[in-house]
């Protein structure tokens, strides 16, 4: 890694962010502040407007109404907005199932040429170590592998850009409980490693409660509750209880 | 359709826009270049060699009836070099290297890897588009200039050995060298490049548009062949038409 140690998080603000689609209100103005370098969970029911609003913070959605700033910075919905060091890390990895891991985890690297070819090969090479990824993996391609591999390995692309804001989209869907749970170890090293602020979107009340420095609970477009977790947990919003109750019996 | 029609002149600009990169991703054309030679040569080469056969075909016997088989050599070349080479293998390109290019694109936006690109700062348009349309905007050129040579080679072995013809090899190709000059192999030429031109941006834009997992893809790529098919055949009189004051200005 060249210097995630010196990485920083950055805060952000969401004012007023509303998004319709075909008419159907998925996001009602939200107001939030995430701050610098804490990771803050956000977390629903399916269909609740999650994965949405992590795509505003990134700017793959451009919002109807309200603005988000990014370190004070008015984040514009652009592909390739180069001011801040951001990473996502999609529901389904996002790995370009064309390159092997190994290339995955260089594309930031090599496609803005920011380090000689040896150069990006040992920071790939140690940035899979990070995640627990071997050479032999690192030479396959994204459908050889496992979930979990699938989705540590698009951590390690995340990792690769040092990252001053990362945001995971359901990092322990379609996974065991002892991935999830090895998941969920990631984050939040990586949130030590690097400083960096991470918000998570989830479903997963484990993940959550157990990785989280700040929660919010958000249903129907709307963020219902927020706070720590043991302020989430006393919350006496109804859907929320209900949310955190939920259990096959 | 108007506003399939809006994207696609956007996606064309920012193409435009982009080809000052064109150097920095020329390792990406050439892997393009490879995929679509090796994907189209083979059936190029056995789509010409028949279709420069059945011109003699249906043509020689007419011709020699009418005392003129030595025309035979310049009229398969013509209608080769002006023609049915550039639609052709523009078709054969539509066919299997656009629709290829339409179903891996639009797997991409299915399975989040362009957003992935996105949110890596790296411009879908410059790392997936501008490739492809460049390598796809060479390489129909260079396969009609292929096509032709194979073509005429098809229409010269019929008239040759078929019984009705019997134009020799020499009387075919004196004629296809007095009738054919360069301006006519330009017109084809330029005509391919335009046609390949709209496959390349046709077949990326509902890439990059679809929409609704695997069933979307499927959709995608007929629509991209079907429009590019389309489009091929409208763009191909209305280049036709703007290419004939040139053609009289050659003489012809």
């Amino acid at each position: 890694m060249t210097a995630p140690s010196s990485n920083h998080g950055l805060p952000v603000s969401v004012r007023g962010l509303r998004k319709a689609f075909d008419g159907r209100v998925v996001l009602h103005p939200l107001d939030l502040d995430i701050e610098a370098g804490e990771i803050f969970v956000i977390m629903g029911p399916s269909g609740s407007g999650k994965s949405v609003f992590l795509r505003h913070l990134i700017g793959l959605e451009e919002p109807d109404a309200g603005e988000i700033r990014v370190a004070g910075e008015k984040l514009v919905p652009d592909a390739a907005d180069p001011r801040h060091r951001l990473a996502m890390v999609f529901q389904s990895g996002g790995l370009l199932n064309s390159l092997t891991v190994e290339e995955n985890v260089g594309l930031y690297l090599t496609e803005h040429r920011l380090k000689p070819p040896a150069e990006i090969a040992a920071i790939v090479s140690k940035t899979l170590g990070l995640v627990q990824l071997g050479p032999a993996d690192a030479a396959k391609y994204p459908d050889e592998l496992s979930g979990g591999m699938r989705k540590r390995a698009a951590i390690a692309r995340a990792l690769v850009v040092e990252p001053e804001l990362v945001l995971f989209d359901e990092p322990t869907s379609e996974l065991d409980p002892l991935v999830a749970l090895t998941i969920g170890r990631e984050i939040v090293n990586l949130n030590r490693r690097t400083g960096a602020t991470v918000v998570v979107v989830t479903h997963d009340r484990d993940l959550a409660f157990g990785i989280a420095d700040r929660l919010a609970f958000l249903a129907e477009g709307k963020i219902l509750a927020l706070g720590t977790a043991a302020e989430l947990r006393a919350s006496p919003v109804p859907l929320l209880q209900q949310f955190l109750a939920a259990e096959f019996k | 359709m108007f506003r399939n029609l809006g994207e696609m002149l956007v996606l064309f600009g920012a193409v435009a826009r982009a080809l000052p990169r064109l150097w920095r991703e020329r390792w990406k054309v050439s892997e393009q270049l490879f995929d679509i030679g090796n994907a189209s040569l083979f059936m190029a080469c056995v789509l010409s060699l028949f279709i420069g056969g059945v011109l003699s075909l249906q043509s020689g016997p007419v011709l020699v009836e009418n005392g003129i088989g030595t025309a035979l050599g310049q009229l398969v070349a013509i209608a080769m070099c002006k023609e049915l080479a550039p639609v052709m293998m523009s078709i054969l390109i539509a066919g299997r290297v656009g629709s290829a290019m339409t179903a891996e694109l639009g797997s991409m936006r299915v399975y989040q890897e362009i957003d992935a690109l996105r949110t890596l700062a790296i411009h879908p348009i410059h790392y997936l588009v501008l490739p492809r349309v460049v390598a796809i905007g060479v390489a129909v050129p260079c396969l009609v200039v292929f096509s032709n040579l194979v073509g005429w080679l098809g229409g010269a072995i019929v008239a040759a050995h078929n019984d009705r013809i019997a134009v020799p090899w020499a009387t075919f190709f004196m004629g296809l060298r007095q009738g054919v000059d360069l301006s006519d192999v330009v017109n084809g030429l330029i005509k391919s490049f335009f046609f390949a031109i709209c496959i390349g941006v046709i077949c990326c834009h509902q890439g990059l548009t679809t929409r609704g997992g695997p069933r979307g893809i499927g959709r995608s790529v007929t629509k991209a062949v079907v429009n590019s098919l389309v489009v091929i055949l409208i763009l191909d009189y209305v280049l036709t038409r703007l290419l004939l004051p040139f053609d009289s200005a050659f003489g012809h």
